[in-house]
């Protein structure tokens, strides 16, 4: 019967279609791919130069006269400016003198201040010690100055120039791997920023969000799915459910401000505000995610249960609940990915600051990933743009390693029916 | 299992919540203008490290937000010192004496200049306030007494002398401090300049104010966020563009930008400094009083804010951009925080 209305043509018609609707799947795809393949070049590009810092290296002498008992208030950076001094002894005039010393750091100073602080016996000593060049020295180094300019354009002056030059034959300035990145809180000086801080708080700020939304997520995902009555009721509070997990971020920002901060006196800039404010935003996610889940284990598993004369609570709970884990897991970390991303909420409750301290506890005052890759892109020094890209490389890494949790959690528990 | 999971969650919890309850600040919170925000986290970073107290934790909230903060009230919850690219407004100081704030410290930091810039691909341009004022003016007068929509297209159009290239400026959104500072000192500089539209300041003010601070909308002015470094990019990628932003932002960029001669001056660091480049304005810092004493560090946060070696004529906060204030102010407003004098306006 059906050859009868197949005519040859409309069948190579078909045919073509359909090879058509391939290509343009194909294609699709090659420009995501492309699209990514670019974003993560120009980023990778940009930001492993951040691994990466140009120390110099000096003969401290550590002089009594300078630093006295190795107090907290010495001037360190004078014993890194002396020792600068000493190997380019033809730089005597006041100015002169000054452009000499920006070639370091202030990290030197604080650098030499923690050695003595950490062991006093080297005061009077004398010790051949790499400190942080400035970033500015550091772009150079990289190759990030334009060439051939007026002097007066340039951030170096030629003598800068030529002293960088000199220390460089000398073997005394070299790019060495940059652990402060990843052991230091923000800085105001693009050499001495680190991304710990803000991992912290993100860290922080997570662990607030999941140990309230996933729990809360989860029951009442149960008793809405398993237990509540149908009326209209319920289909109300299911309407406003889907509702709110599409209300911009910002709001929920602005109702922490309102009742966490105002009403509940909670402290500005804590991760546990941002935790709360998150999970607020999570919490409806993870209700929709955990619902479908719970839906999709079959009834018969429930009726079983029942059945050998389970109660309702232990058939949800032996085996419903379960079976619907790696669905409402796989749930739970997109959503906590979403939060992780999030600044706006964070602005309102004053988590978008300049914190130097490292948050030891979720009541310290800290920043979160996206909001310090913000605060770095906004800032003027130029040495600021490759710890820009490499916060969000961090951040991307953060991203990458909860989804691939959550395959393996979810690999691992899956059952088929 | 599960039910182990649960109840160790709902421990972890309890927790939580017991540690969130409010202790003593020992920490001095910092809140207000992003254009002092690079310079008073400059400080408190020193601050943090030089001394044993915990560096101060500053937020970029704008002058307006900051003070806003600022004014709500004594205590724990309520910041400390708020920044501002501006004066405190009366309205501001009734509001926070409304709420019991009535001493606050002015500390006046430094200067900053704002520059009209493009890229160096293309020619410099010297432009004066009037020819700024023209080129962004909503409506402009024709004649004497007479407006009309703003007509200009090229910079040709407004001085023969300027290149007959498209306006196009990218600057701030109207919620940041350095679109205030640039529409009250460029765009009105530039509007007193016709003899007709001053004496209007004495008949109608608000008719004036309307004429001189409101930037055109048809697409030649460009609201382009409270991110300069975005501005920066921008004018690289199109010379012909010009950007608005702060004197810091040209500062670090100057191999790639130029700033534009206003009124025959180069917004170079001295012309600054010496008040010849018309386009600059003060910045400040509000401390409240109560807070001295009870909050650590207040004190000795305010006097390596004014110390020579911070706000001086060689001090780091020139190495970021500030321009620094003559010595007898600078002299002056030490004076003033040594003695926490109050405000009085």
């Amino acid at each position: 019967m059906t050859e009868y209305f197949l005519e040859p043509a409309s069948l190579a018609k078909r045919h073509r279609a359909e090879r058509r609707y391939r290509l343009y799947g194909q294609l699709a795809i090659g420009l995501a791919l492309l699209f990514l393949v670019l974003i993560f070049t120009s980023l990778i590009a940009r930001g492993y130069g951040a691994l990466q810092q140009t120390e110099m290296r000096l003969d401290i002498i550590f002089d009594k006269d300078v630093i006295g008992d190795g107090g907290i208030q010495a001037d360190y950076q004078k014993l890194a400016r002396n020792a600068l001094s000493e190997i380019f002894p033809g730089v005597k005039n006041r100015k002169d003198k000054r452009k000499l010393y920006q070639l370091l750091s202030d990290g030197a100073g604080y650098q030499l201040g923690n050695s003595v602080q950490n062991d006093p016996s080297i005061i009077g000593a004398r010790q051949s010690i790499w400190v942080l060049a400035a970033d500015d020295v550091d772009m150079y180094l990289k190759g990030n100055v334009t060439e051939g300019l007026d002097e007066s354009e340039r951030r170096l002056n030629d003598r800068q120039i030529a002293w960088i030059n000199a220390l460089q034959e000398m073997g005394r300035l070299e790019l060495r791997f940059n652990s402060r990145f990843f052991t230091l809180g923000d800085s105001r000086e693009p050499e001495l920023a680190g991304i710990l801080g803000a991992m912290t708080g993100t860290l922080f700020t997570l662990l607030v969000c999941f140990a309230l939304s996933f729990p809360l997520g989860v029951l009442a995902a149960i008793y809405l799915e398993e237990f509540a009555p149908k009326n209209w009721f319920a289909d109300l509070i299911e309407i406003n459910i889907n509702n709110l997990a599409a209300v911009p971020s910002i709001v929920f920002g602005l109702l922490g401000l309102a009742i966490f901060l105002s009403l509940l006196n909670m402290p500005r800039s804590a991760p546990l505000v941002g935790g709360l404010v998150l999970a607020l935003m999570t919490l409806p996610t993870i209700i929709i995610a955990a619902r479908a889940a719970l839906k999709s284990v079959p009834p018969s598993i429930r009726q079983a249960a029942l059945g050998l004369g389970a109660s309702p609570m232990q058939s949800v709970f032996h085996h419903v609940l379960p079976s619907a884990m790696p669905g409402i897991l796989t749930g739970a970390i997109i959503g906590m990915a979403q939060a992780l991303g999030e600044t706006a909420p964070l602005l309102m409750i004053g988590m978008v600051a300049f914190i130097v301290d490292i948050p030891q506890s979720i009541v310290d005052p800290a920043t979160a990933l996206p909001v310090q890759i913000f605060i770095w892109a906004d800032s003027p020094e130029r040495a600021f743009v490759e710890k820009t890209a490499a916060g969000i490389l961090v951040l991307l890494a953060f991203l990458v390693a909860m989804n691939l949790s959550a395959i393996i959690l979810r690999r691992r528990f899956e059952r088929r029916w | 299992m599960l039910k182990k999971a649960f109840v160790s969650l709902a421990i972890a919890g309890a927790v939580f919540a017991q540690t969130g309850m409010a202790q003593a600040r020992d920490q001095i919170r910092i809140v207000g203008s992003s254009t002092v925000f690079p310079f008073a986290t400059a400080v408190a970073e020193k601050f943090g490290k030089t001394t044993a107290f915990k560096t101060p934790v500053v937020e970029s909230t704008g002058s307006g937000g900051g003070l806003k903060l600022f004014c709500a009230g004594i205590g724990d919850e309520h910041p400390d010192i708020t920044n501002a690219s501006r004066r405190i407004k009366i309205s501001e100081i009734e509001k926070c004496s409304a709420n019991g704030i009535s001493d606050i410290t002015e500390v006046k930091v430094g200067y900053d200049g704002i520059v009209i810039a493009n890229s160096k691909k293309s020619d410099r341009m010297a432009l004066s306030l009037k020819d700024v004022f023209l080129a962004l003016a909503k409506n402009v007068p024709v004649g004497e007494g007479k407006l009309v929509a703003n007509p200009y297209k090229t910079w040709k159009d407004i001085n023969a002398s300027l290149p007959a290239t498209k306006i196009e400026v990218l600057g701030p959104p109207p919620t940041s401090g350095t679109r205030d500072a640039f529409v009250e000192l460029a765009m009105e500089g530039g509007c007193k300049a016709f003899p007709w539209i001053k004496a209007l300041k004495k008949t109608d003010k608000k008719a004036y104010k309307a004429l001189c601070h409101t930037l055109r909308e048809d697409g030649n002015y460009v609201e382009a966020g409270e991110n300069d470094n975005l501005i920066v990019q921008k004018l690289d990628a199109n010379p012909k563009a010009f950007g608005i932003f702060g004197f810091s932002f040209l500062d670090q960029n100057a191999d790639t930008l130029q700033g534009s001669l206003i009124n025959a001056m180069d917004p170079s660091f001295e012309n600054i400094a010496d008040g010849k480049y018309p386009v600059s304005r003060a910045l400040f810092f509000y401390v409240k009083k109560a807070h001295v004493g009870i909050v650590p560090g207040i004190n000795e946060f305010l006097a390596e804010f004014t110390s020579e070696k911070a706000y001086g004529e060689e001090g780091y906060l020139t190495d970021k951009g500030l321009i620094p204030m003559p010595e007898v102010e600078r002299k002056q407003f030490r004076a003033d925080v040594g003695s926490m004098t109050s405000l009085k306006m």
